[in-house]
């Protein structure tokens, strides 16, 4: 009834989708376009499996409204990937250290701390930690992430 | 358990201890993996549970007019429709519980705030949550009770007419109370802990649909094995229920029992189309199953020397308002109540009690961590008054391998504990100090001895199907699910080892009621110790098989042959064939190259009233230390460092153990300093995940890992379980560290800033639960 027609630039590809002004980006990523590397996790902005990168920014898909990203460059973790599925250098400190135990928070462990090395270069452990607060992780207990992210950002 | 006419494994082993990144890591890093969720189907509805907003009431009336007649709404069902409401758990197997039955959907009574009353089907989310709103409950509320104190007296509310007591359970051993007498000290100690969240990052969910009559749900869930309960529910042959687990965004024992199952089943059933159901995290904060608050009392006599005498433990735990695995929870609670040291005169009493808290059941550690809390403090509170070191203390209390635990059970692997106490105090390195005035800092220890594998009087049994394919690769048909620790590559590891394919060519299949060989559930630390055995014994004894036809080409023996890298050599590794060649020859030979294996535990039985018998196959030990800061002025503990070391027995991963160490020592940092979900009169406090605080990535530092490999566990190639061994120690540990900087035993968790600071100022902490007397 509501819907309106608007334009997502999803990974670097334009789609064409049909939302209610109050469905989030989380709804139309992941239920919408199949994107099934943005998660739900909680609905509050607080636990990040829901990160994407709008304009090169994190943000929270639970928090950001689909008809807010219109015009704005969408980026999800597998927007990082290279063709054939070839793995980011940043997704490959993942593998090498275990960075992942469930996996469900790490698609938005990697684009965070993607952004953080981006702006920032070689951020100390400290500073990995910071960026990361609002991405938790349940089953590593972090060491392995940000042992993943010191080795990419070392590269 | 062993079949000694195999030929054993040989070592040094090629491909277990070494930690490859499996098909599931790099799914997981490419976010490819598809989880309970992410599942479509044409024509899927939205399922949406209607919950009781109240804790204790009588339902009059529920009018879902309303709701039926929205547009979009296929389906809005309540107790009336479901062909069998009864939930029947009997988790003790009805060995000691009261048996109670929970509806799958309230009918005339609610007993927790978030139990379920109704369920809606709608074509979207936002009509289902509309058509929610849109059903009419009428709530006469009633008088419930939210303590264990309360529930326990003799004129307060029922929770189930059949009384409030749920279970107890009782272990002795010798004569507690002339052994306590004749102690040269006894220690007391009364500790309590907390209602805490699994929060798994991914939701309950799952999609059910019909497929050739069969009702199909893919959902996060630890336990396929609940098939059975559907079709119990739903009135259907167990044959016409399949049900298959994602791998999942986190487990921890939240789904353990069925979460969205038997909803997704009502309506698909009535509907007769796909389903998909998400619950909310609030809701999933509020009505999934928690953590059992304990409240126990301890008393400890020991000689002069520190050598313990006799323990009497007193241990309550709030069931909520229905069974579910309260029963065991507890059971465990006893059976581990005394720790990793020798009681002689022991006398344990555990129970589990009904309130109108939303129900408790499994958590990683299962009733066997919480107790850490309190036999720990005991050891420190004995240095303490003795003037020993709490190492020394400890270490003249280790249970040895062939000693008796009160069961009358002997232990018949090496228990090599203080080796990790060892190793977890060197890991700490020289004891901090102080970062400025007003400041304390504090090094602690805590051991834990956490059993792996069911309860023994279940005994279980496990089955695994390997299949070598023409071209030499190999599948592996399991039942087991994933909860993210790696169950399914860890047995791909195993396979590989055994029969020499290379992991790139092995598949795994897991978590299919319909076509995986049943594994019995993932959960109590049971997977690697049972499908491991069974995968392991099925690849020996298919490589038995299909040895002959290798040495026959080959000109070898049998025993000489050597299965790695894809290939069969003979003796001094000269000439080789293919594994497709072996299988080639075995299929012209009609010998079967697919293989079924089904491993059993070892089994026995406990007698409840003499409160003797077996209780676990065994158990992984372990020691963590910490050094903290406490700020005298705000009473904020800060850990400066942290430890883990824990007897694995062999390391089939270590990268994976040294995860499963780092998640559960960081959970139980949670547990210990943070986490609570405040639960007052019924109504769940911390019902945002704003406000339950789990550990971020800035909360703790790094946890420090050490290994030990005994080589004398009882799962494959000597391993022990680590799923839920390294939560154990950690509220202990830090108690202990806290105790150490100054000078008074935390005996509440969390221990937040408020509580230390009562401790600092003298001050009696601040109010907890009652107490039952």
């Amino acid at each position: 009834v509501n819907r309106r027609q608007t334009i997502l630039s999803v990974n670097g590809a334009d789609h064409e989708v049909w939302v209610l002004p109050s469905d989030t980006l989380l709804d139309v990523l992941h239920d919408e376009l199949g994107m099934a590397d943005v998660r739900y996790g909680c609905g509050e902005g607080v636990c990040g499996t829901c990160t994407v990168l709008l304009d090169g920014e994190p943000v929270n898909g639970c928090l950001t409204l689909a008809l807010q990203a219109a015009g704005h460059q969408v980026t999800t973790m597998r927007g990082l990937m290279g063709p054939g599925e070839a793995l980011h250098p940043l997704q490959e400190c993942f593998l090498r250290r275990g960075a992942a135990q469930c996996g469900f928070c790490t698609p938005g462990m990697v684009l965070t701390s993607f952004d953080l090395v981006r702006r920032v270069g070689r951020p100390t452990r400290e500073e990995i930690r910071y960026a990361l607060v609002g991405n938790l992780c349940r089953c590593t207990g972090y060491t392995k992430i940000l042992d993943a992210v010191e080795e990419y950002a070392d590269q | 358990m062993t079949t000694p006419d195999l030929l054993p494994v040989t070592t040094p082993y090629r491909v277990v201890g070494t930690s490859p990144a499996h098909h599931d890591f790099v799914e997981k890093v490419k976010g490819s993996l598809h989880y309970a969720a992410d599942w479509r189907l044409p024509g899927m509805l939205h399922g949406r549970l209607v919950r009781s907003p109240v804790p204790s009431a009588r339902i009059t009336a529920i009018d879902v007019s309303a709701a039926r007649t929205l547009p979009g709404v296929a389906a809005v069902l309540t107790a009336a429709d479901v062909p069998s409401n009864a939930i029947v758990e009997m988790a003790s197997g009805g060995l000691a519980e009261l048996e109670v039955t929970m509806p799958v959907l309230a009918q005339d009574r609610v007993r927790y705030a978030g139990e379920p009353v109704a369920i809606v089907a709608a074509a979207t989310r936002q009509i289902a949550d509309a058509a929610a709103e849109l059903v009419a409950v009428d709530y006469e509320e009633r008088p419930g009770v939210f303590d264990v104190t309360s529930a326990l007296a003799t004129d307060s509310p029922r929770v189930h007419d059949v009384g409030n007591t749920l279970v107890t359970w009782q272990i002795r051993s010798g004569d507690v109370a002339a052994a306590l007498a004749a102690a040269d000290v006894v220690v007391e100690g009364e500790y309590r802990s907390q209602h805490v969240e699994h929060a798994y990052l991914e939701p309950e969910a799952g999609v059910g649909w019909l497929e050739n009559g069969v009702l199909t749900l893919r959902v996060s869930t630890q336990v396929i094995e609940h098939a059975a309960a559907i079709a119990r529910i739903i009135g259907l042959p167990q044959s016409k229920v399949r049900v298959i687990a994602a791998y999942m965004g986190g487990g921890f024992g939240g789904k353990e029992d069925m979460t969205v199952e038997p909803y997704l089943a009502l309506l698909v059933w009535h509907t007769r189309r796909p389903v998909r159901m998400i619950w909310d995290r609030q809701e999933s904060l509020v009505a999934s199953t928690k953590r059992h608050p304990f409240l126990m009392r301890y008393k400890t006599g020991a000689r002069a020397d520190g050598t313990i005498t006799a323990q009497q433990v007193e241990i309550t735990g709030d069931a909520g308002a229905y069974p579910n695995l309260s029963p065991r929870v507890l059971f465990a609670a006893a059976a581990c109540a005394c720790g990793p040291y020798r009681v002689p005169d022991a006398s344990i009493t555990s129970r589990a009690v009904f309130t109108n808290n939303v129900p408790t059941s499994a958590f990683r550690g299962f009733g066997a961590m919480q107790v850490t809390l309190g036999y720990e403090a005991q050891m420190d509170l004995l240095a303490e008054r003795l003037g020993l070191s709490r190492t020394q203390v400890r270490e003249r209390n280790f249970l040895a391998k062939g000693d008796l635990l009160p069961t009358g059970e002997r232990l018949d692997t090496c228990v090599a504990v203080a080796e990790t106490m060892h190793r977890a105090l060197a890991l700490l390195g020289e004891p901090p100090r102080p970062s400025g005035p007003g400041k304390l800092v504090g090094r602690g220890l805590g051991c834990n001895r956490q059993p792996y594998g069911r309860t023994i009087w279940f005994r279980d049994r496990a089955s695994a199907w390997l299949s070598l394919q023409a071209d030499g690769t190999l599948l592996i048909r399991s039942g087991v699910t994933d909860l993210g620790a790696g169950q399914a590559a860890s047995l791909a590891q195993i396979a590989a080892e055994v029969l020499g394919a290379p992991l790139d060519d092995i598949s795994i299949y897991i978590g299919d009621s319909a076509l995986n060989p049943p594994a019995g559930g993932t959960f109590a630390t049971r997977q690697l110790y049972m499908s491991g055995n069974a995968v392991l014994h099925a690849a020996l004894e298919l490589r038995e098989r299909m040895a002959p036809v290798a040495a026959d080409l080959l000109g070898a023996l049998p025993g000489e042959l050597e299965f790695a890298d894809g290939r069969v050599r003979g003796a001094g590794g000269g000439v080789s064939i293919t594994l497709a060649e072996l299988a080639a020859a075995c299929d012209r030979r009609a010998i079967s190259t697919a293989h079924l294996s089904t491993w059993r535990a070892e089994s026995g039985s406990f007698d409840p009233r003499a409160g003797q018998g077996d209780t676990f196959p065994d158990y992984t030990y372990g020691t963590h230390a910490a050094d903290v800061e406490v700020d005298t002025e705000t009473g904020q503990v800060t850990v400066l460092r942290y430890a883990a070391c824990h007897d694995v027995g062999r390391a089939i991963n270590p990268m994976r153990v040294e995860g499963q160490i780092q998640g559960g020592a960081m959970q139980g940092l949670g547990y210990a300093l943070t986490e609570d979900l405040g639960i007052e009169d019924g109504y769940v406090q911390a019902a945002l995940f704003a406000n339950y605080l789990i550990p971020n990535a800035q909360d703790f530092p790094d946890v420090l890992v050490d290994i030990v490999e005994s080589g004398e566990g009882k799962g494959p190639l000597g391993a022990r379980g680590i799923g839920e061994p390294p939560i154990g120690n950690v509220a202990a540990t830090i108690a202990s560290a806290i105790h150490d900087a100054i000078g008074v035993r935390p005996a509440e968790l969390p221990m937040t800033p408020e509580r230390v600071l009562g401790l600092l100022d003298g001050r009696a902490p601040g109010p907890g639960p009652e107490v039952p007397t």
